[in-house]
Formats: C-alpha cells, structure tokens, sequence
C-alpha cells in the first residue's frame, strides 16, 4: 500500500528534525542542524534494508515517488508565499547586501566546483 | 460569488493544488511555446510564483488572500521538507560521501562570504558598529541566520527588519539566477550541487534554484544547505560577532 511508503517518509523526516533539533540544542542553538540531511540518509538507509530483504513493492515505493515528484510544484507554492514586496521595501542597503552576497557565492561555487572536478577526475 | 469564495477558502489545500497545477500547465506551456525549452518550466513557475507574491503584497505573498491561504501550507516548511526528503529516494549513498568533504569546505567558506559580503555593504552604508554590521552580515546568510543573531547580540529592531530584508532578497535573487548562471560555474553533477547547497545556504533559495535548473540535483544541494542556517545560527552570534568585534 503507498500509505506504507508515505508513513517511511514521515518518520525519517521526524526523526531527522528530531535529531536536528537536538543537535542545535546541545551546540546551544535554538534551530534545526540538518534535521533534512539527517532524515534523508534515514530514507536511504530505510529502503536499501527493505529492498534487500524484498519488502519494498512497488506500491510503497509509490508512496514515496510521489511525493518526490510533488517537489517542483509545492517549491512553487512556495515562491508564491514568499514575502517578496518585504525584500523589496528593505531599501537600497538591503538589497545591496543580499545581492552582493549572492553574487560573491556564485563566484565561489564556480571556484569550489572546478577544483571539487578536478581532484575527482583521476579516479 | 460568495457561495465559491467559502468552499475555495475552507478546502484551501484543494485550492493551492489547482492554482499550482494550472500554474505548471501554463509554465511548461510557454517553455515550450515561448523559449523553445531553452527556460525551463519549472523556472518560469518560480517567477510567476515570486510575482503572484508580489502582485498580493503580505507577509506570506498569496497566502495572505484568505481565498488561497492554502498555498501557504502547500509550500510551508512540513509539505516541502517531506517532498525534499522523497527526491533522496533512489540516490546512493556513495554519491553523498563523495561530495561529504567539499560540501562540508563549502559550508564554512558560504557562510564567511555571506557574513563578509553584509558586512562590507552595511560598512559602506555608513554603519560602524560590531552589533549592527554582524546581523546584517548574518542576514546576508539566510533571513533565519539574521535575525537569531541579531536578538543573541542585542541589535535594534530596525537593524534585525534589514537583515530579514536582506535574507530574503537573497533567496529571491537564488531562485531567479541559478538557472541562468547553472552553466557558467559548472552546476550539471551531484558534487558541484553539494557545494552550491552549501555556498549559498539559503533553503528556499537553494530548493527553488536548483529546481528550476535540474530537479536531479535537488537532494543533494539540499543535503548540504540543511546544515547552512543552523550553522549561521551557532556561528554568527559567536564566532562571528566576535571578528567583528577586533574591527570594530
């Protein structure tokens, strides 16, 4: 049943934010630490056992996919809900300051990524 | 007229997922149509949905239009993290610890380019003070990062609103220039991506970007930019402010 998939999905995103919150409370931060990043390694290592052991059918499984392929669209709702005239009234020093950002990190991602090929392109 | 306005604002997630659908229908449209698939659909969905924010002008863009208060909770923090954690479906686990070392660099470096770059335009903007210059730099990292270090270190509120400003005109530029700049800096594999989620930091900005440029790349930009906020969080009222407390 997808229902199976989609229960798989939600307990590894709130054991992720679990744990995440947990990890910001022992540094001292009230925030989420990579309560994402955990939960999906969680969905990794979940299916790879099931998948082994021959329990993921395709039905689960269908549970899961679906709410990968729902990504685009909900981003979307998100964009839509967006405060956009807030970032836009922050003023010139605002949008200064954020646009400079933006512009500095592109630059080092394009550095990062050429070295991250290269060190990876003899193996 | 009425009778349609209450059924559309009581069965508001229904509403959401028939704005968006049409939305997607019209973008991957004129995609097609329009830029000969040279812009992808989903880029043009993100700018429509930036402009429909826009056009409604409130806190939470359409979200504030009673009528369609459901996209708010199609695109808030629970649906999007559970549709984040599903594109991991099908990724080994060999990709993410290839990229592990880079994307972890890449963290730390993101973070201190975003600081430095707010800084240096509050600097410019005429303000001289560690307190003020820190939490715009923390805005300049993600609208989160800005104002948990702005009330740790004991900014004014007007500064904490500009760092707020500040984050999200940053998320708002990573949506609409990711897919346009993917090319030039070599975002096409699943290691430029970690680094690009860790560099920029900003979640939506990230999810949003990536989206519209490759949703392939979407888990593993996303696995890194996790880390982004919470980092800020830790750093940004401690080791940061202090930095900026030697200057200044």
């Amino acid at each position: 049943m997808p229902i199976y998939g989609t229960a798989l999905l939600s307990l590894c995103l709130l054991t992720g934010l679990t744990v995440g919150r947990m990890i910001g409370a022992a540094l001292g931060v009230n925030a989420d630490i990579g309560g994402v990043g955990i939960a999906m390694i969680l969905l990794i290592l979940g299916c790879d056992a099931l998948q082994r052991r021959g329990l993921m059918k395709a039905p689960t499984e269908s549970g899961i996919v679906f709410w990968g392929q729902m990504y685009v669209p909900i981003v979307v709702a998100m964009a839509a809900s967006q405060n956009v005239l807030g970032a836009l009234s922050g003023g010139l020093m605002a949008i200064m300051a954020g646009l400079f950002a933006v512009g500095l990190s592109f630059v080092l991602v394009g550095v990062l990524a050429k070295k991250g090929g290269k060190e990876e392109s003899p193996s | 007229m009425s009778t349609l306005e209450s059924v559309f604002a009581k069965n508001g997630l229904l509403t959401a997922f028939a704005l968006i659908g049409v939305t997607m229908l019209v973008s991957y449209w004129a995609s097609e149509k329009l830029t000969r698939g040279r812009l992808h659909g989903s880029a043009i969905a993100i700018m429509i949905g930036l402009l429909m924010a826009l056009l409604a002008g409130g806190k939470s863009g359409v979200a504030d239009v009673p009528m369609l208060s459901g996209v708010g909770l199609m695109g808030g923090a629970m649906l999007r993290d559970l549709a984040i954690v599903a594109t991991a479906f099908g990724v080994r686990m060999e990709e993410f610890l290839k990229g592990g070392v880079i994307g972890v660099v890449s963290l730390f470096v993101g973070l201190f380019v975003s600081f430095f770059a707010g800084g240096a335009v509050a600097f410019a903007f005429g303000y001289r003070d560690a307190v003020s210059i820190t939490t715009i730099g923390a805005g300049a990292a993600t609208y989160i990062v800005g104002p948990v270090t702005g009330g740790a270190i004991g900014a004014s509120s007007e500064v904490i609103a500009l760092s707020i400003a500040a984050g999200l005109v940053k998320a708002i530029a990573v949506m609409i220039a990711t897919p346009f700049l993917a090319k030039a800096i070599g975002l096409n594999n699943p290691s430029a991506a970690m680094i690009f989620g860790g560099v920029m930091g900003t979640n939506s900005g990230v999810m949003a970007g990536l989206a519209a440029t490759d949703p392939k790349l979407v888990p593993y930009g996303a696995m890194t930019a996790t880390f982004y906020t919470g980092l800020g969080c830790l750093l940004g009222p401690s080791v940061i402010f202090m930095i900026a407390r030697t200057f200044f």
